[in-house]
């Protein structure tokens, strides 16, 4: 195992981070208070609460969820799609270095990003209102383990993008529709029978259903069912990667 | 001895149905300099980078020191440094990042020290701490040469590491390859230029639409290769040839005004020719020489090899 190249990828994308680091940070701590304002003080103040929680508080688990699978999908999209766009994935490709180190460098990265860019949400949500985390050590369970799926996601789409414009649509076309009607602002229960029968298809429900219940105990699905899907949709990532590598897809002749 | 790399009927055809190279078999020795001579397009590029590993063979089989590129990619990679052809870097690494990357990248522990001295042969340690974006296209490639040093290869790939660099860069990068080679590194570089194979390497590959049509000692390609032409203007048409001449084999061109005698640079006798031109009363204006460039190579080995 090349234990130094992990580290080697990981350091060098982590300086890439350091490098954008104030737009990392301010880019989270901008839109969450924005989200706040219009969502928590101006419409939450007419909305009652939701099974016992406050809506300035129900939203919280799900705005970090929004902001954990964007920057994920973002950070490790970008970070493999560069070295193809520059054409410096030479190095990459005529390294002693296997597929999952590779993978374990690049999502690694992406995946420790947007962990931070999660706990900074959390903690500017934190300034605006009260919550409480019912099952801390689950949450963070949660946070690892969506980072790592949707960076392993990201990472797909960073292989098989071959421009910008393709980088930037799956991310805008299917996965921020797929996050706001996934239960970020409001619980499933509360749609119409049909609807709510539809919502079920998308997996991200799932996903911020499991991580309300470490919050407040209490979710949409059963927290097992949120489990599931979620390691479902890792094992389906972990198996479109090893394929990518497998078959060299746009990597290699 | 063993031999550092042994290639064996290694075969690539792309996906499109275009075959970049046919059955290719090569040996390469421990520390030699091996020039691949090709026009564009040949398949060079392929061939380094299926060694490399960035292009997957359709058949055949290489080692690296023993080391199959494929079942073996680790210990086979390890051993290789690769320089590519288009100037690809990262922009907003300084170049101490980029090399040190590299080098972890190869699995070998940091080695300030080491990094330190290699961009200070390649003229670019008062630039370490500047970001790559910021140097000029020569300074790239320098960086591009450290990167591929920075993990101590055996082997080294140049794919056509003079192709728009200027004199001093190109002077330097042959002062690295000797002293490379000196240290016991075995280079194997890419060129269509015929000069710079001559200039460098102790043998030459012809490699041409994915065939290696020959590989040769360079001496001997190039006494058998290297023909030199000289063009005399005449200042009055020639109709037939003098007999006087005949042992010169000279060609008239299709209008009459231009002899043309061509000769290898071991051999001239140019001066002979001149006092027969003399002798037989012909007169020029003007004269120019040419060296047989890779192309006329090329139409001779095809018209040679059936």
């Amino acid at each position: 195992m090349n234990i130094r190249a992990i580290q080697a990828i990981y350091i060098f994308e982590m300086a890439r981070t350091g490098r954008t680091l104030l737009q990392s940070i301010v880019s989270p701590v901008l839109s969450t208070s924005l989200y706040f304002i219009v969502f928590g003080a101006a419409i939450g103040s007419h909305m009652t609460q939701i099974g016992g929680v406050s809506y300035g508080a129900f939203i919280v688990p799900g705005l970090i969820m929004l902001a954990l699978l964007t920057q994920s999908i973002s950070n490790a999209s970008f970070g493999i799609f560069f070295p193809r766009f520059t054409g410096t994935i030479y190095e990459l490709l005529s390294a002693p270095v296997s597929p999952p180190e590779l993978v374990a460098g690049y999502v690694g990265a992406a995946a420790t990003k947007s962990i931070i860019l999660g706990l900074i949400t959390l903690a500017t949500a934190r300034l605006f209102v009260d919550f409480r985390i019912d099952h801390p050590l689950w949450m963070l369970f949660f946070l690892l383990l969506t980072a790592v799926t949707f960076s392993l996601f990201g990472f797909v789409i960073g292989i098989w993008a071959d421009n910008f414009e393709k980088l930037q649509l799956i991310p805008l076309l299917v996965v921020t529709p797929l996050t706001f009607l996934g239960g970020s602002f409001y619980s499933i229960d509360m749609l119409p029978p049909f609807w709510r029968a539809v919502t079920l298809v998308n997996p991200v429900v799932y996903l911020i259903s499991g991580f309300r219940w470490s919050f407040f105990g209490a979710s949409d699905v059963n927290i097992a069912i949120s489990l599931g899907m979620t390691l479902f949709f890792l094992s389906a990532c972990l198996a479109i990667v090893s394929w990518v590598f497998k078959t060299g897809y746009r990597l290699k002749a | 001895m063993q031999h550092i790399l042994s290639i064996s009927h290694l075969s690539k055809t792309y996906a499109s149905g275009r075959i970049a190279l046919q059955e290719i078999s090569l040996n390469i020795q421990r520390s030699e300099i091996f020039a691949l001579l090709g026009p564009n397009g040949a398949g060079k590029t392929t061939l380094i980078s299926v060694l490399c590993g960035i292009v997957t063979p359709t058949s055949g089989t290489a080692e690296v020191d023993g080391h199959d590129i494929i079942k073996d990619y680790r210990t086979a990679r390890s051993k290789i440094g690769l320089v590519p052809q288009e100037l690809t870097t990262d922009a907003f690494e300084t170049v101490w990042a980029t090399v040190t990357f590299s080098r972890g990248l190869f699995g070998k522990s940091p080695n300030a020290a080491l990094i330190e001295k290699i961009l200070k042969e390649l003229s670019l340690w008062d630039r370490k701490d500047s970001k790559i974006m910021t140097l000029s296209g020569g300074m790239k490639r320098r960086v591009m040469i450290a990167k591929a040093l920075s993990h101590e290869p055996q082997i080294l790939f140049l794919d056509e590491p003079t192709a728009g660099v200027d004199v001093e860069l190109r002077r330097d990068m042959w002062r690295l390859v000797s002293s490379l080679r000196d240290q016991g590194v075995t280079i194997i570089l890419t060129t269509h230029y015929l000069e710079e194979a001559e200039e460098m390497a102790d043998r030459i590959g012809v490699i041409n639409k994915g065939e290696l049509i020959l590989v040769q000692d360079k001496r001997e390609l190039m006494h058998r290769l290297g023909k030199k032409q000289l063009i005399l203007l005449l200042d009055t048409r020639l109709t037939h040839m003098p007999d006087s001449l005949a042992k010169h084999a000279l060609t008239i061109s299709a209008d009459g005004m231009e002899l043309v005698y061509t000769y290898d640079k071991e051999r001239a006798g140019v001066r002979e020719l001149l006092d027969d031109l003399a002798a037989a009363n012909i007169s020029f204006t003007d004269m120019q020489t040419k060296q047989s460039t890779l192309e006329d190579i090329f139409v001779s080995l095809v018209k040679d090899t059936p």
